[in-house]
Parts: structure tokens; sequence; C-alpha cells
């Protein structure tokens, strides 16, 4: 018994914890299907209802609509922009290079807050009103950051031979980016919107200093968290846990199957 | 000699074709990006914290009179909060690393072929909501909560006594919550480890502590310093776990900034506090990475 | 000048060829003439430039000054996909997200040739492997992705095939196997081809010509016969196969042969095998391959009072080390045919070799150029 354990420490003590990693899923799921009533803080009996009507609860499918419109759009511009900066550090010598690695850098350094506040003051200065706009707005400023890392990283591993070898065999410039680099960096650019629509779709703290009276979803668990949040959030919550999580086990799934010998 | 210079005219017009531009013009849009809506509200808000509230008495009116001692008021109405930031901040950093660099380790060594899923499953948690995390953890410690009866059933716990509304409460929240950011740069520091590496150790006569502090431990340190700063930089300025599963006593720099602004609309002073909270962090990082002796961080 | 402007063919012209990198001269005032259909090796240690000279000819790097052109087109600054030059890349570069016909398609559709299908299935039949068509080329062995990049060059139907390095990343049996079949293919298909490499054993089974490259410059360019019987600098001598080179000094001519002597004995050589390029009544050396070397039968130039101080049998040959009175070490390969089979370390023994394996070089020079270089290392 203390031989299996010694041996197989590392194991228990991995298992130990994801069961910490996922008590708080679980419970969150478990509570998608409380019989709630008006508080959902403690368990209360089975019910399907939730996730038959997951707009049950007033605001909730309000506030998830702002969040996946403001997601969407952030992360749509924040790619195209942060893989655009990817390509010239990573494809190009240039003047200046430091000072933009470091402005990259440096909103990945400052708290949240901060760059939710300086935000907020510049938009007040300039006589503009805190709200959609303005929250699109921050978001894409601090996911182009995280884009271009990710990004970057893939087009560091590209092989240059292989753009060597396209324009060897007769490919231009545009030809050869078009059908060599960008569908061998596209993987890395899919995972860089993913990881920016994710960090736009969860943020509380500058959104909350940019979008005024506009509800997002955190913002509205955050509201309505003193009362126990109603259980159509958990719904929504688990469903995006299995959502993203199916996203990725498929992805993973597909290029192993890609790359099988 | 002449054709020599003949062939040096030539390549020089066929170099004019390059285009050095391109480089600047991809970086254009998302740098000028960067320019207005983070360097320039810095340089705003810089501006902002040394202002003095306008002769109309007006609220959220400020005019521009250069007290620095703002800065020094600010701190001795805040520094509570902000010395327990700093030290939440730690003591959250080094518990997400005793608790990630064995599941790191494990998955990096010990996975065979679950590898990948097992990846997926680390990171799967944060899927779901940042605030639905800590509200389920507020509910899960709270007094109607599991965890408290268990407790108060083999008396470790006093009848009247509860877990959430502590230091603690908000410490385990925060080491939860970027419990990811130390986990995947860990990973991927031991992930790079060449195994034959750690049998060459062992081979030459190093036991498992040994191989661990000598050639383990000091090849994943990428990856310790990158966990560590990802950790610690969101958790000092965090202030929803403070809030959802704290006390008064327990309020952080954030909180105040927070407030100073919605509540007391006191923006100088939120500026001020901002400024050296990323002053603070800014400075810690530096040192930090200069010990550790890596600046591979972008 | 050896500039062969007046070339009409697609012989491949590099004239005065110069490539900088920085303070670097990686490659040095370089001329010659590859002629069409010609097998051509680029050979020499890591770092001579024959990988940047290669590069040049691609259009994948720009030359500091210098001309190439192929027949009486000068493509000096032509880009790479504007030259009828295709490249066999080290370790291929095969596209990984492409199948593996549309790899060998690559170039065709780029040009805008009509009969893709017709093409890429007939070159991927001359590689025998047709029937991998549909895959990626991960999916592939090191060999069969070694024959797609070849097939994916040569079915452009290029004026000028390089290949840098192609059989680096085979193990050796591989390795043989491919050398044949590249040569075959070349035959098959009658292009040039330009290979670059260090393993002098590819070179001279492949190549009808090979240019010796060492610091950016040509060492001396000829048949593998001519390089390895008569190798006109000690770099040459030492990096292909092995010599045994020994300082000696001119004494006399007689008739169409120089007496020379070393240490003090007489060696014969023949003047038109005197390969150094200073003035006579001077030092030089003399130079006799291992295998040319007889320990039993005497011959016309003998040097005795050797020790064999080694042994080692390598199967086809017995390899010995003798050390001889003047403390230099020489190298004896003797065939395994029962001649030598008798001696062991410490003998004493007289080497002895005729008179016309023998060659003479600059007494001057390196005596260990060419050895240090270790010819794995890239």
């Amino acid at each position: 018994m203390k031989r299996w354990l010694s041996k197989n420490l590392i194991k228990v003590y991995a298992t130990l914890a994801f069961i910490y990693l996922f008590i708080p899923i679980a419970y969150t799921m478990a509570f998608s299907f409380n019989n709630a009533g008006k508080s959902n803080l403690t368990w209360r009996g089975f019910t399907w209802a939730n996730w038959q009507n997951p707009c049950g609860a007033p605001q909730v499918c309000n506030a998830l609509g702002n969040s996946l419109k403001i997601g969407g759009l952030a992360t749509l511009i924040a790619t195209i922009l942060g893989t655009m900066i990817a390509f010239a550090l990573g494809r190009h010598r240039f003047r200046g290079r430091s000072v933009v690695n470091i402005l990259i850098f440096l909103p990945m350094a400052t708290p949240e807050i901060v760059l939710g506040a300086s935000l907020l003051a510049m938009f007040l200065n300039l006589g503009i009103n805190p709200g959609f706009w303005p929250t699109v707005i921050a978001h894409v400023m601090f996911c182009i950051s995280f884009v271009v890392v990710t990004v970057k990283a893939r087009i560091a591993s590209l092989d240059p031979k292989l753009e060597e070898a396209a324009m060897d065999l007769y490919a231009t410039e545009a030809e050869t980016f078009r059908r060599v680099t960008l569908p061998l960096v596209m993987p890395g650019i899919f995972g860089a919107a993913l990881l920016a629509f994710s960090l736009s779709f969860d943020d509380f703290i500058i959104t909350n200093f940019n979008s005024g009276t506009l509800t997002t979803f955190p913002k509205f668990v955050y509201i309505s968290s003193s009362r126990g949040i109603p259980p159509q959030a958990n719904v929504i919550g688990s469903t995006m846990f299995i959502l993203a999580l199916t996203i990725v086990l498929a992805g993973q799934f597909v290029s192993s199957r890609k790359n099988r010998v | 000699m002449a054709f020599v210079a003949a062939v040096a005219k030539r390549s020089g017009n066929v170099r004019g074709i390059k285009r050095p531009s391109t480089p600047y013009l991809l970086l254009i849009p998302g740098i000028a990006w960067l320019f207005m809506f983070f360097i320039y509200p810095l340089i705003n808000l810089a501006s902002t914290s040394t202002q003095t509230p306008a002769a109309s008495g007006e609220v959220g009116a400020y005019v521009q009179t250069f007290r620095f001692a703002n800065y020094i008021d600010a701190f001795s109405g805040a520094r509570d909060q902000f010395l327990r930031s700093i030290v939440y901040a730690l003591i959250a950093t080094l518990l997400a690393l005793a608790i990630s660099y064995p599941l790191a380790y494990a998955i990096a060594f010990k996975s065979g072929k679950w590898k990948n899923l097992l990846l997926v499953l680390v990171v799967a948690p944060f899927f779901t909501s940042f605030l639905l995390r800590t509200v389920a953890w507020k509910q899960i410690l709270g007094n109607e909560g599991p965890v408290v009866a268990v407790l108060k059933f083999l008396h470790i716990l006093g009848p009247q006594s509860g877990l959430t509304a502590s230091a603690f409460a908000v410490v385990t929240g925060m080491t939860y919550n970027f419990l990811p950011f130390m986990t995947l740069p860990l990973y991927a520091s031991l992930e790079r480890i060449d195994p034959r590496t750690l049998e060459a150790s062992s081979d030459l006569y190093a036991n498992g502590i040994t191989t661990f502090r000598k050639v383990t431990f000091p090849l994943s340190l990428p990856g310790v310093v990158a966990g560590t700063l990802l950790t610690f930089i969101p958790a000092a300025g965090d202030y929803i776990n403070a809030t959802l599963l704290g006390n008064p006593r327990t309020k952080m720099i954030g909180n105040v900034i927070e407030a100073r602004f919605f509540d007391i609309v006191d923006y100088p002073t939120a500026a001020a506090l901002s400024f050296m909270l990323m002053a603070a962090i800014l400075i810690m990082v530096m040192v930090y990475v200069r010990r550790a002796g890596t600046e591979e961080l972008v | 000048m050896a500039d062969a402007a007046a070339s009409t063919k697609g012989d491949l012209t590099l004239s005065n060829l110069v490539k900088e990198f920085g303070d670097f001269r990686a490659v040095d005032d370089l001329s010659l003439v590859i002629p069409e259909g010609s097998f051509f090796a680029l050979l020499g240690p890591s770092g001579c430039g024959k990988t940047t000279t290669l590069r040049m000819i691609a259009g994948l790097e720009e030359p500091t000054s210098g001309k190439i052109a192929i027949g009486p087109t000068d493509i000096t600054y032509a880009k790479p996909y504007a030259r009828p030059v295709n490249t066999v890349f080290q370790n291929y570069a095969l596209f990984p997200h492409l199948t593996i016909f549309e790899n060998v398609a690559f170039g065709l559709r780029r040009r805008g040739v009509k009969d893709v299908k017709e093409q890429v299935t007939k070159v991927l039949e001359l590689v025998e492997l047709a029937h991998l068509a549909a895959r990626k080329p991960v999916q592939l062995s090191g060999g069969q992705q070694q024959r797609i990049a070849v097939a994916r060059a040569i079915v452009n139907r290029p004026a000028l095939l390089l290949l840098d390095e192609p059989l680096g990343a085979l193990d050796l049996k591989l390795r043989r196997q491919m050398q044949i079949e590249l040569k075959w293919i070349q035959t098959e298909v009658g292009l040039t081809f330009v290979h670059v490499t260090h393993d002098q054993e590819e070179a001279m089974t492949m190549a009808d010509t090979i240019a010796v490259m060492n610091e950016g410059r040509i060492e001396q360019m000829g048949t593998p016969v001519e390089l390895y019987e008569s190798p006109k600098t000690v770099f040459v001598a030492n990096f292909l196969g092995q010599s045994n080179l020994v300082k000696g000094k001119v004494e006399s001519t007689n008739g169409d042969d120089l007496l020379v002597n070393v240490h003090g004995n007489r060696i014969v050589v023949p003047a038109n095998r005197d390969f150094s390029t200073d003035n006579h009544e001077r030092s030089v050396l003399i130079g006799i391959r291992p295998e040319k070397i007889s320990i039993e039968h005497p011959e016309a130039n003998t040097l005795g009072g050797g020790v064999i101080t080694d042994i080692s049998f390598v199967g086809v040959s017995t390899q010995f080390q003798i050390q001889m009175p003047w403390g230099q070490e020489l190298a004896v390969f003797e065939q395994n045919d029962g001649g030598a089979s008798h001696l062991q370390k410490g003998d004493t023994v007289s080497l002895s070799w005729k008179p016309q394996f023998t060659f003479a070089l600059d007494g001057t020079a390196d005596i260990d150029a060419g050895t240090s270089v270790n010819p794995e290392e890239e």
C-alpha cells in the first residue's frame, strides 16, 4: 500500500486536483436543474423547466445576446488586427520591432481595472457615453495582444522553406501567401479567435467600467448574485461549457485523424 | 570593373521593388488602436491623477493643478487595501503554483495517450463564466453549503462560524479562478523537456529529488516565471472575488478604485491608485524577471 | 574572366558570383559553366558556400555581385517563380496541408498548365508512388517523401533541377538506393541536375562533374576519377577520400620525372603529376593514396623503416597505421586477399608504390587542410 502510494502519488494528487477543478462546474450544472422558485441558493427539487425555457428569467437572454454580439465583433476586429501585427513581427525585420513588442506586452501586464478605468475616463472626457461601442472598443484593445502572441507563435513554428518551395514552384508572393502561408497559419488564427472570444465573453471588470447601463452576461450574474442567480443563468453557463468542450474535443479529434500515420 | 558596377546599379533597382513599407502597413491599424485606446487613455489617466475639484463644486468636475500630493493622499487612504491586494495575490499565486506544478508534471510525463484530453479538461472549467464559478464557490462554501455542514458535523467549525465572507474564501476563489494561467505555461515548458535528460540525470547517480532540483525544475523555470506572472497580475487587480466572497475587511485595491470611480466620483484618487497599482506590479515584475533570468515574456 | 556569355544552349553560367552576409564572404568570386544535361555536384564541408550558391541559382538569395545565366538569359535578379529552376529541398519542404497529388500539381497549377492530372499521374508513376496520391505528406516514409519532392520538382520540366542535400535525412541503406534511383531519373528525364552535398561518396557515385568548394571558392573541378586520382590541392586530396602527404624537396629532373628527396629516400614523381604551383628548387608535398601502397611488393618508390602501430579489419580491406622514422603516421589499405594477413602490431615494414600513382602539391600548403572538417556536421 505504501509502495503503491509512493509510486502513484503524483497521479493521486492530479486526480484530486481535477476533482477540485470540477467542483464548481458540477455545482453550476446541478443547480441548473434546481426547481428554484425565487432563490437558487438551496436545492429545492429537480426540474427540466429551466432547460426547456432558458430565457425564462427576465434579462438573462438579453444579457447573453449582448455578450455574444460584443464577443463576436471584438473577436472579428481583434483577430484581424492582431494577425496583421503577428505577420509583421513574424515575417519582417524592421526598425522599432522592440517598441512594438513592448506595446503588445504592456496591455497583458496591466491590471484590468486600470485598463477599464483609464478607458472610461477618456470616454467621459471626450463626452462619449459608455455603452455598446465603447465596450467593443475596450474588448478589442485587450484581445489584440493575446491574438498577436498566439498567431506569432504559429508563424514562428512555420518552416520558411515551405514558402521558398512555393516560390520555387512558380507561386508569386501573393499566391504563396494565399496557398501556403495562410492555410498553415490558419489553425493559429482560429485558436486566437477562440481565445479572444472567450476572453471577451467572460470579461467583467473592463466591461463594468465601459458598458454603462448595458447588461452583459457576467454583469447580469454579478448583479443578481446577492439573491442567488436564477437557474437559467446556470443553464447558459453549462451550455457554454459543453459547447466549448465539444468544439475543442472535435478539433482535437479532427487534427489527430489528419495526422494519423 | 564596369561589369560589376553595372550589376550593382541593377541590383539597386531591383531592391527598390521590395517594399520595406509592408511591415508598417500591417502594423498601423492594430498599433493605432492600441495607441488610441490603451496608451492615450493611460496618459489621460495620468493627467487626471493630479487634478483637483473644480471651483464650481459640481460633482465629477476637476481641473488640472498638478497636485502630486494626490498620490500621497490616495495611498494613505488605501494603504491597507493596497498591501492586502499584494499579499492575497502572492498567496494565491503560490497556492496556484503548488496545485498546478504536480498537475502539469503529471500531464506532461505520466498521462500517456490521455495527454491531450487531460489538457482540455484542465482548461474546460474555465469555459463557464468567471462570475458563475465564483458564485458557485460562494454557495459551496456558504453557511447552507455542504462544506460548512461537514465541518460543523466534525466539530472542526463552531456552530456560529462560517467560511464565506472571509479572507480564506477570497484567496480560495482567486487561487481557483486564475489556475489555468498557471497550469498552461507550466505544462508548455515541462512538455518541452526531453525525458531522456531526466534519464541521463538518474543515469548520472542523481536520485528522484536531485533530478527534480537540478534538472526538471531549472528547465521548467520559464514556465514558472510566465505562470506566476500571468496569475499574479490579474489577481492583484481583481475585486470580484473580494466582493462576492469577502467582507468589508477583505476589500482590495480594485474595490477602492471602483468605488472611487462610481460611488464617490473621485476620479483623481481613482487615477492615482490605478497608477500606483500598475507601477507596483511593473516594478515587481521587472525585479522578478531579472532575478529569474528570463526575458522571454512575449 | 570565365564568362561563357557566348553559350546559347541551356548551360548554366555563373560569372564572378559574390555573396556577402555582413562582413562574411560566403561565396567569393565564383565562376563556372555547367553544361546542359549534366549531373553536376557541388561538394564541400558545411559553411563552404555551396548552399548559398544553390540558393542564388534558385533565386532565394540575391547575389552581392556577379551574374547568373541559363543559356543566353540573364536570371541574376529574376524572382524565384520567374526562372525555369526547381529545387528539391533539404528535408523536402512538402506542403503538409496538401495531398501528395496537390503537392506535385502545385507548380503546374501556378503556371496554368492544362493537363495537370495526366502529368502528375505520369510523374508519380515514374517515382512509383501513384498509389499514394491521396495521402498527406506526414503519412509517407522518409524515402517516399524524398521521391515526392523530386517528382514535385521534375514535373515542371525545369531547365535546371537543384538538389540541396536531398538524401541527408535518409539512413545509409536507403541513401544508396536513392542515389541509384536519382541517377536513373536524371538519365530518364534528361534535365540538368545540380546537386549540393557534403558527402563525397554520394557526389562521386552520382555526378559526372564535381566542383569541390572551400571557403566560398572552387578548389578543383573535374570528373570523380580526375579529382580522386589527381587532386590539385591539399584540401581536395584530404577531403575526397584519404591521402598520405609527406614533405619533400625536389632534387632534380630526370626526363619526364621529378626526383624528390623525402626524409632521405628518393621518390619519383611523374612531371605531369606535379601540381605544385610555385617555383622549382623548392619543397613539395608528395601524395599517395593509402590503397596504392603495398607493404609486401617492392616498387620503384619505397619508404622504409615504418612500424605498424594499429591494424583495423574493415571487411574488404585491412587498414594499417604506420609510424615512419620521422614520426609521421601514414595509412595503408591492403586488400584482404591473403597477402598481408600475417602482419602484426610492432612489425617493421617498408611502404612501396608505383611512381605513376604519386602526385606533388605545394610544399607551403597546410598539410591538414580538409581533414579537420567533419563532413557529417551540418
